[in-house]
């Protein structure tokens, strides 16, 4: 039978059937952060239950702290006693932690990928919905809840009904200025926040076989926000020369054998799936959103559409913006460059090179966020930090950050911020802020305009 | 985890789509590492104002509605993974929640808080909004074990939808946990199988 990537490693994860289409699904790799984890840590200890395979597992701090003084006690209490716990429930079972300061912490999503830990082929969990970002390796990421965070680590398995499958494929050539940001943020405007509700999606064409290993992380990062649990590429050139030499990716030999199981991974020509949707990559112009869903997405250039809907029109008195309005000239006093979507390497040089021997707009502030310690140090590397400093950016420490706002960088209520982040919805940023979701480039061009401007003029 | 097997009660309207994880509980309420006093802070900045103050227009303070039901627009629970806000649902007593659609994983996390997520059509979950708004005292009865939701005052009903084995663990208050760990052996042997 002809199976679709998802299929194939599905497959071959599969403990044992269960009745009523249920399935005993194996987990290669399980991620924790401190706050999904310590009620599945608590829930084990009271059942007097071990963690099952603790070797499997690897920890970061990432979504609760500070951006700045990091070699600093964290000052919230409940903060702080937050990693303790994180930090004492890891070294009671033997769990690899990166905690605060280690040279591997970082956005779990950004941290593992850059190790060599996510590999093709895999299946792989996390506390966090955001764990889809593994799939841009061929990988089965998902994000689940602390119940299931408690499953995984009592049997590294999980009791799952196989989700139906998905494909969208995107043919062409991107034009300039357009990022996978834009591309991911054009399919949700186009196919809503829950249309992958109950499927696996599959991103098939040559706009994602051109694109980098950091896009297309960035593009399965974001398949949660149309509702489906995962987004998988299949594996290839770019995947094999990414993982090669990273600090836990096979070696040698072994290596070479793992490459030839990774290329037997794609889809099948001529499988089915469940649903498919075809998109073209001259459609796509930079995009931003205008509300308080993902899939509240317009062309930069585009108006606000006019719908007659009482949660659409909440949602636009939330933002304080009206129907048929442009957002072009908007003014905006903050902007958000990092997260687990758009904190890697690749974010930063395409606002620096956008930012490089400009001046930031005085009224801005700016947090520019990495996602790890690595790519921080990348950022340094690369002479990225001098640009970002010279037009007057300060770079921080690497965490979730802005994106969540569990620590203190939150935005002021009523505040719009034009942030690379993943979510816009009410109070996401913090306490009546107003997020605008966009590309590294759309926001650094925000950054040093201080408003929304039209970056497609720049390209013509 | 709780048991569920029937259930009778007025229900809270919220006729509002697309209710993210982020509304049912901010992320500044997660810092906790119990799973304890969630429910005081459901729907927290939808119910006061950042000064504390209660917004009495909010259905979940208007003292019309009360019960144990959560009737809420489609798609509820998308977003975050965050298991926090079963948990505040359930710490604030809501047992059962009815919508036209539910995203994946907050629907996985209430069934494992023993909150049971009733899914019905856009014109079933219409006629009730339009019952409650008519009568807020309209009582539903949600019945497990038929796979019905019945508004009493109207007498319609519909069947729903559940996985047989989820609908077991609701039943009896089991998890999954126990389950899986019986289920070690399978495991290791599935886990030496790949090795070899």
């Amino acid at each position: 039978m002809k199976k679709t990537l998802f299929d194939k490693v599905w497959d071959a994860h599969v403990v044992k059937e269960m009745k009523d289409k249920q399935q005993i699904l194996y987990i290669d790799k399980h991620l924790i952060h401190e706050v999904t984890s310590p009620q599945a840590f608590n829930e084990l200890e009271q059942r007097g239950i071990p963690i099952f395979r603790p070797k499997q597992i690897v920890a970061t701090a990432d979504h609760n702290t500070p951006t700045q003084d990091q070699h600093l006690p964290v000052k919230d209490e409940m903060s702080r006693n937050q990693l303790n716990q994180l930090n004492e429930n890891c070294s009671k079972n033997n769990i690899t932690l990166y905690d605060l300061g280690h040279k591997y912490n970082g956005i779990a999503h950004v941290m593992s990928p850059e190790l060599g830990i996510t590999q093709p082929g895999m299946t792989m969990v996390c506390g966090d919905s955001h764990t889809s970002t593994h799939g841009a390796f061929g990988t089965i990421a998902f994000g689940i809840g602390t119940s299931q965070v408690a499953q995984v680590f009592a049997s590294q398995s999980l009791l799952l009904q196989k989700p139906k499958s998905l494909r969208i494929t995107v043919n062409g050539k991107l034009k300039p200025g357009v990022l996978p940001k834009d591309v991911i943020l054009y399919i949700i405007a186009k196919l809503g926040t829950n249309s992958g509700t109950g499927y696996f999606c599959e991103y098939a064409g040559t706009v994602f076989e051109d694109m980098s290993m950091e896009g297309r992380m960035t593009v399965c990062n974001m398949s949660i926000e149309m509702g489906a649990r995962g987004g998988m590429i299949a594996p290839d050139e770019t995947t094999f020369n990414y993982i090669k030499g990273r600090e836990f990716a096979p070696k040698g030999d072994e290596f070479n054998k793992k490459v030839a199981y990774w290329k037997t991974l794609p889809t099948d020509e001529g499988a089915a799936f469940d649903q498919e949707y075809h998109f073209d990559a001259e459609d796509i112009e930079p995009m931003i959103t205008f509300g308080t869903n993902p899939g509240m997405g317009i062309k930069i250039n585009e108006s606000i559409p006019t719908e007659d809907n009482a949660s659409f029109e909440k949602s636009l008195a939330y933002m304080d913006f009206q129907k048929g309005q442009s957002l072009i000239d908007q003014r905006v006093n903050y902007v958000f460059i990092g997260s687990c979507t758009n904190g890697r390497i690749e974010d930063f040089r395409a606002a620096a090179k956008f930012i490089e021997g400009k001046v930031k707009a005085d009224h801005v502030t700016a947090w520019f966020v990495p996602g790890s310690q690595q790519v921080a140090k990348q950022i340094e590397e690369e002479g990225l930090k001098d640009i970002f400093e010279q037009a007057g950016f300060q770079l921080r420490q690497p965490g979730c950050s802005a994106c969540l706002a569990m620590n203190d960088d939150k935005i002021p209520e009523g505040e719009y911020c034009v942030s690379t982040s993943n979510r816009n919805f009410e109070g996401r940023q913090g306490q009546g802020a107003r997020t605008i979701l966009a590309s590294p480039l759309v926001a650094a061009a925000t950054a040093i305009n201080g408003k929304i401007i039209d970056i497609t003029k720049q390209f013509d | 985890m709780d048991k569920f097997t029937k259930l009778t009660s007025s229900a809270i309207p919220l006729e509002i789509e697309n209710i993210d994880t982020d509304q049912i509980i901010p992320a500044r309420f997660l810092k906790a590492t119990d799973k304890k006093g969630f429910g005081e802070n459901v729907f927290r900045d939808w119910r006061f104002d950042k000064n504390g103050n209660v917004n009495t227009e909010f259905p979940l303070n208007d003292k019309k509605f009360s019960g144990t039901i959560l009737v809420a627009g489609d798609n509820f629970g998308c977003g975050s993974s965050r298991e926090h806000a079963a948990w505040a649902v359930h710490g604030y007593g809501i047992k059962v929640v009815v919508s036209s659609f539910f995203a994946d994983i907050f629907k996985g996390n209430a069934l494992n808080n023993g909150v049971l997520p009733v899914q019905v059509s856009p014109s079933f979950l219409k006629s009730i909004f339009e019952e409650i708004k008519k009568n807020p005292d309209t009582k539903i009865e949600v019945d497990l074990e038929g796979q019905t939701i019945t508004v009493l005052s109207s007498q319609q009903s519909e069947s729903f939808e559940i996985n047989s084995y989820k609908k077991t663990c609701l039943i009896n208050g089991y998890d999954d946990i126990d389950f899986l760990v019986s289920m070690k052996e399978e495991v290791e042997a599935f886990e030496k199988a790949r090795v070899e």
